[in-house]
């Protein structure tokens, strides 16, 4: 679907973006991570045509990118805004007519969204008498009305209520069934786990770490696991199939413990080393948030 | 090609709807309106005041020599000046004292202060009649002198290739006046709206939702044409509804018709060619500086930081403007005329002060065809400084930094 590769952006005095390359596939929902001024939006303007790399290529559906393609994209940037005096009903025609959509066909769309979001009375509204919350429900309003095969949200949660970003959230996830392919950028990490099927994490202008969410997963799985028993505490030898990395004492004769497997050994050798000896509550394997990944990560490289 | 009439729709269809624009719109022919019914009200007669002037002659070589006019009556009294004095009671008559001897001066005494004129056309009259009386007094026959006294007034003729025509010098002046005022007023104000509109555009940061959409250079230009297009319509409203006023009042005041019939004739068959001068270069001075008014629009982050870049970009405009109602109309033939109205930056206003006197042709050609370069040049400076300009938020721009801008790659 987009395929970007040896991007290299430089500004007068820094690099932007040095040699990076992503793959996103049709119908993914696509994180891209990184901390404030890794490159993330200078990435995002490039593949909107708003500034051209300095080097590497840009592919749209199998195409170089293209002036033509701009009909099929739909931007959301982070630093939002709309004619202040203009009406709302009267800016999104114009926003859907600049995407190349008739007048007539652009009310007919936008007649359906304003029901569907509430905001039906504010047609004749100004974007000013608006709060800020209001201003981005009509500008997600405006980069989704053209049904584009690629939407773009550079950071679409900042600024929402939790209520709105929900519904924000549940209209990302429709739009994606329906088979739009989303690249956002964010640095908030709960949202990427719920959300997205693959995310790449941009640092300091370099591309530090790609793929899909489950297989990034794996690669960090390091055989931590939880568990949690009843009965005697089950003391320490060098028999164990573990390592015991903590523990802690809960009520009732009931014990927490943190382990990480042995080389060579399962969760199964575990239970049966522990079930003799106790009543196991639960064994969970700990794997590693996008939140740890995505700090560990960030800090290796610093 | 699409998007950028959306754009100009936008930009034109926004700026007319507000009421600005519509207050602005009739208050010009209002005022113009007014401008004339002043004219109608001291040219009419029956409105001027007449004042009455109460000689008192010792001399004795006045007495009923001074000649009544419409608004100057002459009254001649015997009684002392004192007595005089005294019995002066309306506010707008005078009493003008004589005295014996010729080399004391008249002294003219009035309740309100005297206009020049009035006091002018009575020491004209002392001196025509004082003149006389020596002349009589020395023997020389003022009757034979009369008649070879000649009265002569200029009337000035051109010549040109349809014949000669006369001139109305003052309808060449305020002509020309007039087409530097609004050429000067109207690049400053419509320039100012390109800017605003660019920096509304770049602090809303809705143009990096728009360039997402069409290219910078299309959005910069779309709102150029769109602006122009407004001044343009106002422009035509202005003209259009003040002609109209002016035939209403033409048809109720024979007076103001005389004025504004006399004022029109004296365009003669120039009338169009001046005027279409006046739109060429309202449009590419339009073009030329509103290009520059959008670059910096861009550079800069609220209107209160346009300050070191406007400066140089009005100056030359404030030069022309300052030198045209001074001094160039005086001299429209001069060399230095000659380079203020070819070099692009200041032709606009300079070439408004030498149309009304005529202007060569091959001047004009020349004057022309540099206006069009200039744009052209403007606009794809702009264009450049622009695509950057309109994405670097927060950040002081300065001639260094707009330099790097123009040569940024894409």
């Amino acid at each position: 679907m987009l395929s970007i590769r040896n991007i290299v952006k430089q500004y007068a005095g820094h690099t932007a973006l040095s040699d990076v390359s992503l793959e996103v596939n049709r119908g993914q929902i696509f994180g891209l991570l990184g901390p404030n001024g890794a490159g993330k939006t200078s990435l995002i303007r490039i593949v909107n045509q708003i500034t051209a790399p300095d080097a590497g290529e840009v592919y749209f559906n199998g195409e170089k990118l293209n002036q033509s393609h701009i009909d099929r994209i739909g931007y959301l940037p982070e630093e939002r805004g709309l004619y202040k005096k203009m009406e709302i009903g009267e800016q999104m025609i114009y926003l859907a007519r600049l995407k190349g959509l008739s007048r007539a066909e652009s009310i007919r769309r936008l007649k359906i969204w304003f029901e569907k979001l509430g905001m039906d009375t504010w047609w004749k509204m100004k974007i000013e008498e608006l709060s800020k919350g209001m201003q981005q429900k009509a500008q997600f309003v405006a980069t989704v009305l053209h049904e584009p095969d690629l939407i773009i949200l550079d950071e679409p949660f900042t600024g929402f209520d939790p209520v709105n970003a929900e519904v924000i959230k549940d209209e990302i996830l429709e739009l994606n069934r329906k088979g739009a392919t989303i690249l956002f950028s964010t640095h908030r990490m709960e949202s990427v786990e719920e959300l997205c099927d693959a995310i790449a994490l941009l640092d300091k202008s370099k591309k530090i770490l790609d793929g899909k969410i489950s297989d990034i997963k794996d690669t960090y799985r390091n055989n931590i696991y939880l568990v949690e028993y009843t009965g005697d505490r089950v003391s320490a030898n060098s028999l164990e199939p573990f390592e015991l990395l903590d523990e802690s004492a809960g009520h009732n004769n009931s014990y927490s413990i943190r382990i990480k497997l042995k080389q060579g050994s399962t969760s199964n050798d575990v239970l049966q080393y522990l079930i003799p000896k106790a009543r196991i509550n639960m064994l969970q394997e700990v794997i590693p948030s996008m939140n740890e990944i995505f700090i560990e990560q960030v800090n290796k490289i610093a | 090609m699409n998007k950028i009439l959306l754009i100009i729709q936008r930009e034109y269809i926004t700026r007319v709807r507000k009421k600005s624009f519509i207050i602005m719109t009739l208050l010009v022919p209002a005022l113009f309106a007014a401008m004339f019914a002043i004219i109608a009200y001291v040219a009419n007669d029956k409105d001027q005041t007449i004042h009455i002037v109460n000689v008192i002659d010792k001399s004795g070589n006045f007495k009923n020599r001074f000649t009544d006019q419409k608004f100057i009556k002459y009254n001649y009294l015997t009684q002392s000046l004192v007595a005089a004095k005294a019995n002066l009671k309306n506010d707008d008559d005078l009493i003008l004292n004589i005295p014996a001897n010729p080399k004391d001066t008249a002294v003219l005494f009035a309740k309100k202060k005297t206009t020049l004129s009035l006091a002018d056309n009575i020491q004209g009259q002392m001196n025509d009649i004082a003149t006389g009386v020596s002349l009589v007094k020395a023997g020389i026959d003022t009757a034979s002198l009369h008649k070879i006294k000649s009265n002569i007034i200029i009337k000035s003729n051109e010549i040109t290739d349809a014949g000669e025509k006369s001139t109305n010098m003052a309808a060449t002046y305020t002509l020309s006046f007039a087409g530097a005022i609004l050429i000067y007023m109207s690049l400053f104000i419509y320039g100012a709206q390109v800017m605003r509109g660019v920096i509304e555009e770049k602090t809303s940061r809705i143009v990096e939702v728009i360039v997402s959409s069409v290219r910078p250079f299309q959005l910069m230009m779309g709102k150029i044409i769109g602006v122009g297009l407004v001044g343009l319509t106002q422009f035509v409203l202005w003209i259009t509804l003040s002609a109209g006023i002016g035939y209403l009042l033409g048809n109720n005041a024979s007076v103001v018709h005389n004025t504004i019939f006399k004022f029109v004739h004296s365009l003669g068959a120039n009338a169009a060619y001046e005027l279409s001068c006046f739109f060429f270069y309202w449009i590419t001075g339009f073009l030329f500086y509103s290009a520059l008014f959008a670059a910096v629009g861009s550079a800069v982050d609220s209107e209160t930081e346009t300050q070191q870049f406007m400066f140089p970009i009005t100056l030359p405009l404030l030069f022309t403007y300052i030198l045209s109602v001074s001094y160039l109309f005086m001299i429209p033939d001069s060399n230095l005329a000659f380079w203020l109205s070819v070099i692009p930056f200041t032709a606009p206003v300079a070439m408004m002060v030498r149309v009304p006197f005529g202007v060569p042709g091959w001047q004009m050609a020349i004057s022309m065809t540099l206006m069009i370069a200039g744009f052209i040049f403007t606009t794809y400076i702009a264009s450049r400084i622009y695509r950057v300009g309109i994405l670097m938020y927060g950040k002081k721009a300065s001639y260094k930094e707009l330099a790097k801008w123009f040569f940024y790659k894409e």
